[in-house]
């Protein structure tokens, strides 16, 4: 079984964060750390081979200035080898741009079944993996809790509101991972050292067989107008217990759908 | 000293390790004078037992500056949990690699890096600790057994541990005795814990006295030849020496980091306390003491893997670090003013924690016996 596995290096979100005044694009000069919203996949996907006997787990990574410190993190915790596509003409991808350079580099390893996040932490949108499926072609199912593979079918528990929903489809296929359904395992120490002789295919876009104009500020069909500040937090609501506050309080959660 | 990437990486780890799996526990283990064992297993999975020793035993196979990152990390987050890290790696994983036979390797090194088995060293006794010659536990040879007799205090895991290393005198008692060192099970009749020590600081651990009552030991059990233990549990203390400045290290930058988080939000006469200059000098001196105690033990520990002489090195980190961390420890509770001084705050626990660390592994007064003595091969 082969699994790949898609994760995005995004600025360290415990550091402020800085958006470029000129583009509103966030700064991502520095060091890029694996998303903590992959880590999930990657743990799933760990799990999925093992459990298997065997099998392998790749990484794809679309990401600026050549950066590997999120991959190397990945191929700590287990992960074989990784594809990192960086080119300067990726500047100013939206989301779909992303996809077609990540389904590019995902159909060079024709993979059983392809994991993400159910978003990312910095750009969220909560789009990119199914746009992947759209452009390989292949069904994806999104929210996963648990996955299963079974011959050439994927069975999915799907997390609803409600609860979960069973759902199945044929391999290859796509599946997005919801953050906090497995615990990711720490790098070991002989992984980290291992890491470093695993291979990463550092890839451009003309070793794709991609176009600048598909992808890049030039392919992207989003534009950031205009960037403003949030709203200051508003003071909470405080009840004050007059012997119905539990009741208060289980509404409240009831609204916010906690409870 | 510029870390290398996986040097970074193994300290990433070892951060988020202490913050998410032992910070949220240590009053809980405080209180209860320990960790369960399931903690070092923990530990062990990610490598941070066994650190140094070769993977084929189990062992992560890094070098001395990877172990003792790390142990800045653990020790960032509780001393104690710290100290039986250290007991583990070196003296006794260390100890047993470098002098054990290969079946004491293949007995005991796959236990210890997977934490199945912690260790204990057992040097120190109830009326000598610095004059480590003057010990008086003795090991008799009778047959192809040990038979030992003695008096241990301030035995680091002393109840918790499965395995003991032993310093023990093996010939007649002179001016310089022979000594020699055993490893060998904690399951064994002879091997009694009398005391568990009520303490200032470490309280996630257990420091015990332990009484050999005629603890027969199998001779295999005795570790490199007999007579030549002085050298073997001096060696494992050098390098216990870098092990214990990293501690001193990882207190007092957490007391640094808390200070000034604490700084930056407490506001009196109007601003933020950091605003007013004498706060943040004092923040300033602490964090050049901590990050000038760290390149000490980088350094002894660089030293140290490139297979050059580290002793004086590894006594300057541990005396001045261990010195500083109490000075930056105090600082950080003059920081949070009345606060500091409650449980509440980190700081009350990072003072207590720290303050040993001019004691064990060679008291402060021992490094300056060991550094003045090798004024003249310092280059001045
Ligand atoms: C204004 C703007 C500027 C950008 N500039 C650059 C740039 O200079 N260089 C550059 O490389 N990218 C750039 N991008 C791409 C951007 O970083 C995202 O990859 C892309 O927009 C996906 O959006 P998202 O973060 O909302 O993904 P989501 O759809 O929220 O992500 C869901 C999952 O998809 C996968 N995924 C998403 N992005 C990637 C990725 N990049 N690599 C691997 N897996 C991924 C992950 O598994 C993730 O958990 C830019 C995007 C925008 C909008
Ligand atoms: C928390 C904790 C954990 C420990 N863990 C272990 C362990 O796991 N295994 C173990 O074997 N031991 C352990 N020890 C013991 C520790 O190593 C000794 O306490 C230490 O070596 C000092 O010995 P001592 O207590 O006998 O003090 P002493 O040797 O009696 O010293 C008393 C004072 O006299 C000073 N002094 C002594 N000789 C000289 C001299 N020649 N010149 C100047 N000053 C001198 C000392 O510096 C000290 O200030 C531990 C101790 C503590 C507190």
């Amino acid at each position: 079984m082969k699994v790949v596995v898609c994760v995005k290096q995004i600025p360290d979100p415990a550091l402020p964060g800085e958006l470029d005044p000129s583009t509103n694009y966030l700064k991502r000069d520095d060091k890029l750390i694996l998303d903590e919203s992959d880590s999930y996949g990657v743990e799933m996907a760990l799990q999925l081979v093992e459990g298997a006997g065997g099998g392998e787990v790749s990484l794809v990574s679309m990401a600026p200035n050549n950066e590997v410190s999120g991959l190397r993190t990945a191929l700590a915790m287990g992960a074989e080898d990784a594809i990192l596509v960086s080119d300067n003409a990726l500047a100013g991808s939206d989301a779909l741009g992303t996809a077609r350079v990540l389904a590019a580099a995902i159909s060079r390893l024709s993979p059983d079944l392809v994991l993400a996040g159910v978003e990312s932490s910095d750009g969220y949108t909560g789009t990119v993996p199914e746009m992947i499926a759209g452009v390989l072609d292949i069904p994806s199912i999104t929210f996963a809790k648990q996955i299963e593979i079974d011959g050439n079918t994927v069975k999915v528990q799907r997390q609803t509101e409600a609860g979960y929903d069973d759902v199945e489809c044929q391999t290859p296929a796509l599946v997005s991972v919801t953050a906090g359904v497995v615990e990711p395992r720490y790098p070991s120490f002989k992984g980290i050292m291992a890491a470093k002789k695993k291979p990463v295919e550092e890839l451009d876009l003309s070793a794709l067989g991609l176009d600048e104009s598909s992808v890049g500020q030039s392919g992207a069909r989003q534009e950031t107008v205009r960037v403003t500040e949030a709203e200051e937090r508003q003071a909470g609501e405080v009840i004050e217990d007059e012997g119905d506050a539990h009741e208060k309080i289980v509404e409240f959660l009831g609204e916010l759908k906690i409870v | 000293m510029i870390l290398s990437p996986e040097h970074n990486q193994i300290r990433e780890v070892a951060r988020a390790f202490a913050s998410s799996e032992i910070a949220p526990n240590v009053r809980e283990w405080e209180a209860q004078g320990g960790a369960p064992k399931a903690l070092y297993q923990a530990m062990a999975k990610v490598g941070l037992l066994g650190m140094t020793i070769d993977p084929k035993y189990g062992g992560s196979g890094l070098d001395f500056v990877s172990y003792a990152l790390a142990m800045e990390e653990i020790a960032a987050v509780d001393g104690g949990i710290s100290n039986m890290m250290s007991a583990n790696n070196s003296p006794v994983a260390i100890g047993i690699a470098t002098h054990g036979t290969d079946k004491q390797k293949d007995r005991f090194l796959p236990r210890l890096c997977a934490g199945e088995w912690l260790g204990s060293f057992h040097l120190t006794e109830p009326h000598t600790g610095s004059d480590a010659s003057s010990i008086t536990t003795r090991a008799v040879k009778d047959g192809n057994e040990y038979v030992l007799n003695g008096h241990k205090a301030f035995i680091t895991a002393g109840s918790t541990s499965d395995i003991a290393m032993i310093v023990a005198v093996t010939g007649p008692q002179a001016d310089s005795p022979e000594i020699s060192v055993f490893v060998t099970p904690t399951d064994n009749p002879g091997y009694q814990v009398i005391n568990t020590e009520r303490k200032l600081g470490h309280r996630t651990n257990d420091l015990c006295q332990v009484r050999f009552d005629s603890m027969r030991v199998p001779a295999t059990d005795l570790l490199g030849d007999e007579g030549r233990g002085l050298s073997i549990a001096l060696g494992g203390l050098s390098l216990g020496r870098i092990a214990t400045a990293a501690q001193a290290v990882g207190g007092a930058r957490q007391a640094l980091q808390l200070s000034k988080d604490y700084a930056s939000q407490r506001e009196t006469f109007g601003k933020p306390i950091i605003g007013h200059q004498s706060v943040a000098f004092t923040l300033a001196e602490m964090a050049t003491e901590v990050e000038a105690a760290r390149h000490m033990y980088l350094h002894a520990a660089s030293l140290h893997d490139a297979g050059k002489d580290s002793a004086t090195a590894a006594s300057m980190a541990k005396l001045f670090a261990s010195e500083m961390a109490e000075r930056v420890a105090s600082k950080a509770i003059q920081v949070h003013g009345g606060a500091g001084f409650l449980e509440d705050h980190l700081v009350e626990k990072i003072y207590r924690d720290v303050r040993v660390y001019q004691i064990y592994e060679g008291t402060s007064e021992v490094q300056k016996i060991v550094i003045s003595r090798n004024l003249d091969s310092l280059e001045l």
